[in-house]
């Protein structure tokens, strides 16, 4: 449980002139799901993206399954999922021939197997997408779209998922496929970062959350405590993880 | 077939077909990429090549190889490295590359604006024996690095971020993609020539997503629509006595015309089978569920 899986310390990052990130500490331990929350701006996309090696980091240290970033190599432990936005080509692309581009972290260049194709399936299955696998990804909803290329990073089987805005305007149905896709696989020992704009439908899950402003880690604790909506009677919110005692912090001080 | 008896029609037509297969074949990555304009780039700089050919007499196809395959290395340079100015240090590479060929093949003691003219627009009954041998070799990379390692360039295309979380070496990959595109455009220079070049790159592949679907055959059709065009213009410039590269541009873009037009009815139907497929549907994306935003507002 203790075995740090993404480990950053004191990372700075700047875009153009700018400083985004401002000596950031941030660790996520095996089998933990951790979201980062923070308003637009606040350099949790940037953070992430440094985590992948996206953004050029200018001090700090970040280590993934303990191999400093620059080493690492084992890309397949990792399955990545960008904002939405990213991952669109010019060309026709089916649903299956976008999650197969996930199973290249085991093949590189080797020859795509039959078990890489059960291995697509597989993975298709899990986001319940199936059914549209011989569909042209441009046919699909901005929700079943997020859920193949969730699929895509599963595809691989990694240990570790780090989504970013995975919920970001995806529709209530497949918002729901999504938390019980990532139920699964925390159940089975994944570990997870997530950047959220909100907590949302996702909330049970999260045993951590870490809260960006400016750059800087504000909040790293249990998750804010629900305002508005999901604090009304009926909303029941469960956090076994979070330790007795602890303070909610508001997340009326974000904003 | 008559036309076959003539040895310079069979070069041409070898010629035709291999520019057929593999203008398109590298024109999909491309396209996937959103730089359907990079291959008339590419031939702006060959033309520098062409021009450095004639200068030291040497085989104008290989030296145009040769100077595109190192315009398209910068090319891909500049798009890592210069990311506000790129658009700048691009056009400065294509009308250099272009201004050069025209200086050098005027200092070429062989050299005139009319062989210049057969390199731009393309000249199949002028294609010579060692013409075609270089074409071959050339045309065989392409289609081993386009065919053998579409997985790596298809994802590599479609999603750059997310291909480099894969570990795939991308930097590599987008060279390659770079210099197979180069090696395209020598290859086709000889054909529809280096003006006409990034059109065959681009119109088939525009023409087969009409009516496809997926990649895989997205890639089939743009390369069967490729090889009819060239081969359907290349015998008609024989009877006709008409330029082989134009008509072949021509050809493409007819051919995209009239797949536009089967393509429209083909895709409602598809649509109402879709919905017939999925009843209910899904939810429209602008119904944006409640819970997406909170009561009071808050930016958690």
């Amino acid at each position: 449980m203790n075995e740090p899986v993404i480990s950053l310390r004191g990372v700075r990052a700047e875009l153009g002139a700018r400083p985004v990130l401002r000596g950031i500490d941030l660790t996520v331990h095996r089998g933990e799901v951790v979201a980062l929350l923070g308003a637009n701006g606040s350099g949790k996309s940037t953070a992430v993206r440094s985590i992948i090696g996206q953004v050029p980091v200018g001090a700090g240290e970040i280590e993934l399954f303990g191999t400093p970033r620059r080493r690492f190599r084992d890309w397949a432990r990792v399955g990545y999922v960008p904002q939405r936005t990213t991952a669109a080509g010019g060309v026709p692309a089916t649903v299956t021939e976008v999650v197969s581009s996930g199973r290249l972290a085991r093949t590189r260049f080797g020859v795509f197997r039959k078990a890489d194709r059960e291995a697509v399936r597989r993975a298709l299955d899990l986001v319940g997408m199936a059914d549209r696998a011989k569909d042209s990804v441009d046919a699909l909803s901005g929700g079943q779209h997020q859920r193949v290329l969730i699929a895509r990073a599963l595809a691989a089987g990694p240990e570790l998922l780090i989504m970013d805005e995975p919920m970001a305007g995806v529709d209530l149905a497949s918002q729901e496929v999504l938390a019980e896709t990532l139920r699964a696989q925390v159940a089975e020992g994944a570990t997870v970062l997530l950047v959220l704009h909100e907590l949302g439908p996702l909330e049970p899950l999260i045993d951590r959350a870490v809260v960006l402003r400016d750059g800087c880690v504000l909040h790293d604790g249990p998750p804010p405590e629900a305002v508005g909506q999901h604090a009304l009677p009926g909303h029941d919110h469960v956090h076994p993880h979070a330790p007795a005692g602890a303070e909610p912090i508001r997340t009326g001080l974000l904003s | 077939m008559e036309i076959l008896n003539y040895a310079f029609m069979q070069r041409a037509l070898l010629a035709a077909v291999l520019v057929g297969i593999t203008a398109p074949a590298v024109g999909i990555y491309l396209v996937q990429r959103r730089q359907a304009l990079m291959g008339d780039g590419i031939g702006h700089v060959a033309m520098t090549g062409v021009g450095l050919g004639f200068l030291l007499s040497w085989s104008p196809v290989w030296m145009a190889a040769l100077v595109s395959v190192l315009g398209a290395v910068l090319m891909e340079l500049i798009r890592w490295y210069g990311r506000t100015r790129g658009d700048i240090a691009l056009a400065m590479l294509f009308y250099g590359g272009m201004a050069g060929g025209v200086m050098f093949i005027n200092l070429a003691p062989t050299g005139s604006n009319a062989n210049l003219t057969s390199y731009l627009f393309g000249s199949l009954s002028t294609v010579s024996e060692s013409d075609v041998t270089a074409i071959c070799v050339l045309a065989a990379f392409v289609v081993l690095v386009t065919v053998g390692l579409r997985r790596q360039l298809f994802a590599v295309s479609q999603d750059e971020e997310f291909a480099r979380v894969t570990g795939l070496p991308v930097r590599f990959l987008n060279l390659l993609t770079a210099v197979t595109a180069a090696v395209t455009v020598t290859v086709a220079m000889r054909v529809v020539g280096l003006l006409l070049v990034s059109a065959l790159m681009v119109v088939p592949v525009a023409a087969a997503q009409q009516l496809s679907r997926s990649f895989a055959a997205t890639f089939a059709l743009a390369v069967a629509i490729g090889v009819s065009v060239t081969l359907g213009g290349t015998v008609t410039s024989y009877y006709q006595d008409v330029p082989p590269g134009a008509t072949i541009v021509l050809l493409t873009i007819g051919a995209f015309i009239v797949l536009t037009a089967l393509a429209t009815p083909l895709a409602r139907r598809r649509a109402r089978a879709l919905a017939a497929a999925h009843p209910g549907g899904d939810p429209v994306e602008c119904a944006i569920p409640a819970s997406r935003v909170t009561a009071d507002g808050a930016d958690v």
